[in-house]
């Protein structure tokens, strides 16, 4: 997959294959990838330093090919689940299971750890909608597919599952507490998910996708509504929540959220923001006094208008992250396997990889009720 | 700058009020103190290659590893050089890098066209992903470019053939 400019992507034949280019890096045989939410911030030209030529993906799993020679957790054809944080183990953050913030895989940033082929700012590693991957820090990330797990359970234990988890755990959710998300989308789903394994008493989703909404509704369980329908969505959950709003609100959605014209011009249209902080700013109103607002729809490295003086004045906290997905990934594991979370459920395109551009295509304009994309390498998967 | 610490343990209550349970952070973090060495760990071996890295003068080194994918060139190089003069935290960082994007994009079909390809739009966008299921969509989208791009034409036009008139009407009234 070759990146060619805001809405163009291509396959490319003549890419030359990855090399072990550190002593503790591995090559990686891609078997699944998978298109993210956030790669269409990448697609929609709006993060910077996305360079032409860059290969996408950061949710892949695959077979270990090669090993650089200070790589001892893993051997050449080991099937493994490949965190999207690239972490290094050792620096201060590492060490504190923040593998989603480390401070040796990105030299071009410091507010973002390195993540696979996510633009210039996560670091310039080319990513896994690929043949192959270099993948940095071998023994630190990847992690050995337990021989009974679906691959396509798998390679959603890459991102989707333990940042929809994150957003939930972030939420510091009670039992019996009311929860909002905001975002229909795969982590929208996971999150809500995810939010009756904390012990949440009432899971509500909010967007403006009919057939998200539905799709929410059989998957998670729970309430589901469209903005559209209502006047003012944060009068409408004060409303449902016994006027005092939300205990917990999560935005997962980020910076291309739909719902207010103002922020749309402003953050999509002309950029004079980091995107459209739509979902925060309803999330931020949402919530209770003293309430818990947990963010991981992504943002641009700018800034974004948002009501700080109704988060001061409500007393609210504000947590939010990249997932650290190898720190989640034992529970998540364990999780699948016993049957409370279903991962593949979510997956409504499988595509070969010939096909990235129409799969991109796709999945950016909502087409064909899309919800997930997995793209598969055909001729090896 | 140093980085110094104040003499701390002289201050009367100095930490008498610490609760470790006061962890916002908890169950993301597991606090282990390790922030307050700073740099002062064992850094992982260093990856070695010659290629153009821009690096934010917000760390004082190359992080261990880092990505290879596309070194900065040409005009859109130009400008992400300049770029990363800034720290993270001004617009003189952001704003150039999103032109450099845009270059980059310009850049990116010079490049083909001297390589002897045409870009393939229809292919780019995917629009094969429309015509399969949105073709009343994609016939609308295509039907309003043809009239405003018949429309700016034909605009154009009238104004260039009303320019030429006019001129005549000038010179005959000189």
């Amino acid at each position: 997959m070759n990146y060619r400019g805001p809405y163009r992507v291509r396959l490319d034949r003549n890419k030359p294959e990855p090399e072990i280019l550190h002593p503790q890096d591995a090559i990686v045989r891609v078997t699944r990838s998978c298109i993210c939410g956030s790669d269409l911030h990448l697609y929609h030209g709006l993060v910077p330093d996305t360079r032409v030529g860059t290969t996408f993906g950061h949710e892949f799993i695959g077979v270990v090919e090669e090993l650089g020679p200070d790589v001892h957790n893993l051997k050449v054809g080991d099937q493994v689940m490949v965190p999207f944080n690239i972490a290094c183990g050792a620096c201060p953050f590492c060490k504190q299971q923040l593998f989603g913030n480390c401070h040796e895989s990105n030299t071009m940033a410091t507010a973002v750890g390195g993540i696979f082929g996510y633009s210039h700012t996560a670091g310039g590693y080319d990513g896994g909608q690929a043949e192959y991957v270099r993948v940095p820090y071998a023994d630190v990330g990847p992690v050995v597919i337990p021989a009974n797990m679906d691959p396509d359970d798998a390679v959603l234990l890459t991102d989707v599952v333990p940042t929809g988890y994150q957003a939930a755990e972030m939420g510091g959710i009670k039992p019996g507490d009311t929860v909002v998300v905001f975002g229909a989308g795969p982590i929208g789903i996971m999150a809500a998910k995810c939010a009756w394994l904390f012990g949440a008493g009432r899971v509500i989703v909010i967007d403006h996708y009919e057939y998200r909404l539905e799709f929410v509704r059989q998957y998670a369980q729970c309430e589901a509504y469209n903005f559209r329908e209502m006047r003012d969505p944060v009068l409408t959950i004060k409303k449902m929540t016994g006027w005092l709003g939300a205990d917990v609100c999560i935005d997962a959605v980020g910076c291309e959220a739909a719902g207010s014209a103002l922020q749309t011009i402003t953050g999509r249209k002309l950029m004079l923001q980091a995107g459209s902080a739509t979902a925060l700013h309803w999330a931020v109103n949402s919530v209770k006094k003293g309430g818990i607002v947990s963010v991981v729809g992504v943002y641009g490295p700018t800034d974004n208008l948002v009501p700080m003086g109704n988060i001061l004045n409500k007393g609210l906290t504000l947590r939010a992250n990249q997932a650290s997905v190898k720190r989640l990934l034992p529970k998540l594991i364990e999780h699948v396997q016993a049957g409370r979370l279903n991962p593949k459920g979510i997956i409504t395109h499988r595509v070969p990889l010939e096909e990235v551009s129409e799969a991109y295509h796709i999945f950016s304009s909502k087409l064909d009720n899309c919800i997930k994309t997995v793209l598969i390498p055909s001729a090896r998967a | 700058m140093e980085n110094k610490h104040a003499p701390y343990a002289e201050i009367k209550g100095w930490g008498v009020d610490a609760d470790p349970r006061n962890e916002p952070t908890y169950p993301m973090k597991h606090y282990t103190g390790d922030d307050h060495k700073r740099l002062h760990y064992d850094r992982p071996t260093q990856q070695e290659g010659d290629i153009e890295l821009l690096m934010s003068i917000e760390r004082p080194s190359r992080s261990a590893v880092f990505g290879t994918s596309v070194p900065p060139s040409g005009l859109s190089g130009a400008i992400r050089r300049l770029a990363f003069k800034f720290s993270e935290s001004e617009y003189g960082h952001w704003l150039p890098l999103l032109l450099a994007d845009r270059i980059n994009v310009v850049e990116g079909i010079i490049q083909d066209i001297s390589h002897g390809k045409l870009p393939n739009l229809i292919e780019e966008l995917g629009l094969r992903g429309e015509w399969t299921y949105n073709r009343k969509g994609l016939a609308k989208r295509v039907a309003i470019t043809t009239a405003v791009t018949a429309g700016t034409i034909a605009l154009l036009m009238w104004r260039s053939s009303s320019k030429k008139k006019n001129k005549g009407w000038r010179k005959w009234l000189r």
